[in-house]
């Protein structure tokens, strides 16, 4: 494999003084093995390089660019090329420059026997996951993945890292019901597929018969990926500094917004954490509270929402996100005390969501909304999971769903779990929410 | 580079594969992100690889690398054939392959103005004077402006005998402005929601004319804010036509697709309500209903010479007379439901595994004008441009969100309405399609961002439309 750190560098070397520069590296093996039908039907791996570059000249005209071909010939047209355009471009009013040197956290997030992965052990873990529920259809895949990056820029800045991932996720199935499994993590032995084919299992035959619920207002048990999603919802619509900077957050630094059960960070540096611990800008990530105890403490900074706010960069810039903004992507939800069990125990009528599906913001300041349940919805009455219920639609402000007085409890069940926008963003636990608006069930 | 691509075909055989292909891909990207008449980002980038498919029995295996070296392609074709008979370990039915004539060809997008030989100056400076405009319309709080080119080389080359070179031009963007009240954001965009996007030269973003529509689209962004809200009920609901492309795009083009029909894309994407024994008898709709997946249409997003399996675009009818009759496929899962294979699999770039995806699909044009469906329409509400969309995973059951609505009332536009929503259910809702406009005011709408697969793969497709009338539609659902 390519060494990644000689690749940053020398990457910069061809710059060679004629502009500012930074430089991102990624080099790294991806390997995704996908079933349906209770068999293997897509089996992929990719080796991938990809060398970002962005370039500053003297009187602050700024371009970007990215590329996989990694000869010296292809990288010098590649930075010739990048110098150019920047001569082209209008001058940047708002460019903050490259960071400065600066330590970067012991952070290696990294499994050898992950990294060293094969398609036998992916079939393995999958045939465990299909076995789990005797005859169901089972669908979902096993992923591993193992990356190398390197960051360098002209101001001497450099940081190096490297991380593994593994998951297993997938849904069982019988005629008229789904239920769904997901477990994910640093190393695929530490994954019990069985365990997660077995959940998907019990969701799936629990869901069978379902009946229509009516919509409106219900207390609800959200597993953690739900949570997740609507974690990772407030990351990128609300702690994110430029829709803060633009009016278009919910944020109010030092107000209670949440309930005080609510504590939310960004973490790199924790044990359990996944990624490198510095962004694409070189910034190390530590430790962010962003929500504790239900007050909001902070936002989101990459370099540029950092000048602008005249602070420093908390380390969320990302690859290609300059339009977006910066993102959490370690989030961390904190877990509570209670026993999934106990969770349901407390809800005299409500209902319970395995999965969200297809969340989409009606409006971003409110953060309201709109998504269905799937892959396992069921009634609780009187403490105890009873009749599965059909898919519904709801319709819900995300920040008022954790808003003071309307967390019941939390669940000492935190885990990484599936989010709207990926599968290693959040840890998070289950919830027991007071008020969940459904807008509409199976009939529109 | 036909040489690699068949380098890396040879190196999946001799591992064994009874069938591989492969293809080199180079694509250029261009990208331009302005923010109130600043430049936000500029980003060009350059991949290049090389994909290997190889089949073994009833098992698939899928190997891509940036890697061109010789040593490295015929090491990916082995890899390939490994991880196909890794696949085996959890081994299904055995894989058919739908015949299909064998190709050597050469295709190329017909374009005017090659994108990347327009000056940066220009294409920047564009998005400088737009946002300019908005952002001089008081009230107007962010305003954004992007332009994407594309520009892509692929060979194709299969063990048996495909070699085909294509050459695909793609260009949009858009532009959109956004006022911020006390609680709520209110946006309008043009010439659609993300943009709109069209296989050619930078003469299809000369045609939309970004200037002429700027002050427009900030001073209703504005009067959003003050509009308003629209109260639930059910009533007639006339789509412009970019919504209308969403509406077929999610509730018809995902649900047709055959690997989702299958059961292949059941745990990510999810499946279909369609269900295939009751292909030629389902009604999916009025006899207003007309759709056809054509990946020949001029211009259009999802036009391209030959798929990702060497098979040729062609137009294929999926809806007649609201009656539905067709399917999006290819050669494996094609030959698994006895259909002819459709020529409708891609692959994003190189290295993702080319599968089922959306061409051109798109709704035939009526009759008439959208004025002459207002005027005929007594009590309902007219919504354009897409804000929100949501369906679950069996492309039933919906909810859409738009910009802007207007009321209309015995014939007249009335009220603006904001936070426009509508809900329904996909024949029920299709069904009720009483008024379709005709092929002046039909568009090639175009989708820069369909995502599919895991690993995620996002594709281009269209969707063509003109604007609709839907009777009894339940609008103005609330959180």
């Amino acid at each position: 494999m390519i060494d990644h750190r000689e690749l940053a560098d020398r990457t910069l070397d061809l710059v060679d003084g004629r502009a500012d520069a930074e430089v991102h590296v990624d080099v790294g093996v991806s390997a995704l093995t996908r079933f349906a039908n209770s068999f293997i039907h897509q089996n992929v791996a990719e080796v991938a390089t990809t060398v970002g570059l962005r370039v500053a000249t003297a009187d602050n005209r700024v371009a970007s660019s990215t590329a996989t071909a990694t000869t010296t010939d292809a990288l010098r047209r590649f930075v010739d090329t990048t110098l150019e355009v920047a001569t082209r471009q209008p001058v940047d009013g708002a460019w903050p420059g490259f960071g400065p040197p600066v330590d970067q956290p012991s952070v290696d997030h990294w499994d050898q026997a992950t990294a060293d992965a094969d398609p036998i052990e992916r079939a393995e873990a999958v045939r465990q996951f299909i076995d789990a529920g005797e005859g169901l259809s089972a669908a979902g895949y096993c992923q591993t993945e193992a990356r190398h990056h390197a960051y360098g820029n002209t101001e001497g800045r450099t940081a190096s890292g490297r991380f593994t991932t593994a998951i297993i996720d997938g849904i069982h199935q019988t005629e008229a019901s789904a239920g769904s499994g997901h477990a994910a993590g640093r190393s695929l032995s530490e994954l019990d597929a069985a365990a997660t084919g077995a959940t998907a299992a019990r969701r799936a035959r629990d869901g069978r018969d379902p009946f229509d619920a009516k919509p409106g207002d219900y207390e609800v048990i959200l597993s953690p990926e739900c949570v997740a999603t609507i974690a990772v919802f407030l990351d990128v619509y609300g702690f994110n500094a430029k829709v803060f900077q633009e009016g278009m957050s919910f944020v109010e630094i030092g107000a209670d917004q949440f309930d005080p059960a609510v504590t939310i960070r960004d973490d790199a540096t924790d044990g359990r954490a996944l990624f490198t611990g510095f962004d694409v800008e070189g910034t190390p990530k530590g430790r962010l509270d962003l929500v504790s105890g239900g007050t909001t403490t902070a936002l989101l900074h990459n370099r540029r929402t950092a000048a602008k706010a005249g602070t420093d960069s908390t380390g969320n810039a990302a690859q290609g996100a300059e339009a977006w903004g910066p993102f959490g992507w370690n989030l961390f939800v904190e877990g509570g005390a209670a026993s999934p069990d106990a969770l349901v125990a407390g809800v005299e009528r409500g209902i319970y969501v395995s999965t969200f599906n297809y969340c989409r913001v009606l409006d971003p300041k409110s953060l309201v909304v709109t998504g269905l349940t799937r892959n396992g919805t069921f009634m609780v009455e009187n403490g105890v999971i009873t009749d599965p219920v059909t898919n519904l639609r709801f319709t819900q402000s995300f920040v008022s769903a954790l808003g003071p007085g309307n967390v019941g409890a939390i669940g000492d069940d935190a885990r990484f779990a599936d989010s709207e926008f990926g599968a290693t963003l959040v840890h998070a636990p289950s919830m027991h929410l007071r008020s969940w608006r459904f807008t509409g069930g199976a009939d529109g | 580079m036909f040489d690699e691509a068949g380098a890396a075909v040879q190196g999946a055989l001799d591992a064994g594969a009874e069938y591989a292909d492969a293809r080199v891909v180079i694509t250029k990207t261009e990208t331009i992100n302005v923010q109130d008449a600043n430049l936000d980002r500029y980003d060009l980038s350059e991949t290049i690889g090389v994909g290997v498919r190889a089949l073994i029995g009833s098992s698939w295996g899928f190997a891509a690398t940036a890697d061109l070296s010789p040593a490295a392609i015929r090491s990916i074709g082995e890899q390939a054939a490994t991880i196909a008979r890794a696949s085996a370990l959890v081994p299904g039915p055995r894989v058919d392959f739908a015949d299909v004539p064998v190709h050597q060809a050469e295709w190329e997008t017909p374009f005017e103005e090659d994108p990347f030989a327009v000056s940066t100056s220009e294409k920047v400076g564009l998005l400088i004077g737009v946002t300019e405009t908005l952002k001089g319309i008081d009230g107007v709080a962010v305003a954004t402006g992007n332009l994407t080119f594309w520009d892509t080389n692929k060979w194709f080359v299969s063990s048996q005998g495909h070699r085909i070179h294509q050459h695909l031009v793609e260009s949009g963007g858009g532009f959109d402005a956004t006022a911020v009240g006390e609680s709520e954001t209110q946006r309008r965009s043009y010439p659609q929601s993300f943009g709109q996007y069209e296989t050619g030269g930078y003469e299809t973003v000369r045609a939309w004319d970004y200037a002429g529509n700027a002050e427009r689209i900030g001073t209703e962004a504005v009067a959003l804010l003050q509009a308003d809200e629209m109260e639930e009920r059910e009533t007639s609901l006339i789509l412009e036509g970019s919504q209308l492309a969403l509406q077929i795009h999610e509730s018809v083009g995902h649900a047709i697709e055959l690997d989702r029909i299958l059961g292949w894309e059941a745990a990510f994407a999810g499946t279909s309500h369609l269900d295939l024994a009751r292909l030629h008898e389902h009604r999916y709709g009025s006899e207003l209903m007309n759709i056809t997946a054509d990946a020949t249409l001029p211009g259009a997003l999802g036009t391209f010479g030959y798929d990702d399996e060497g098979t040729p675009a062609q137009r294929v009818d999926i809806v007649v007379d609201g009656i539905w009759v067709g399917v999006l496929s290819g050669r494996d899962s094609a030959a698994l439901a006895g259909l002819p294979p459709g020529g409708m699999v891609r692959g994003d770039g190189y290295n993702r595994l080319p599968m089922v995806r959306m061409t051109n699909v798109g709704l035939l044009p009526g009759t008439g004008s959208l004025d002459d469906i207002v005027a005929d329409t007594e009590d309902g509400v007219y919504m354009a441009t897409n804000r929100s969309w949501s369906i679950d995973d069996k492309r039933l059951n919906f909810q859409f969100g738009c910009e802007i609505a207007w009321e209309i009332k015995n014939g007249e536009y009335g009220r603006m309405l904001k936070n426009p929503t509508y809900t329904g259910i996909t024949p029920q809702f299709w069904g009720s399609l009483d008024r379709l406009a005709g092929a002046a005011d039909w568009i090639h709408w175009g989708t820069p961002n369909c995502g599919k697969g895991q690993p995620m793969q996002v594709a281009h497709t269209g969707h063509s439309a003109a604007p609709g009338r839907f009777a009894g539609v339940r609008v103005g659902v609330k959180g």
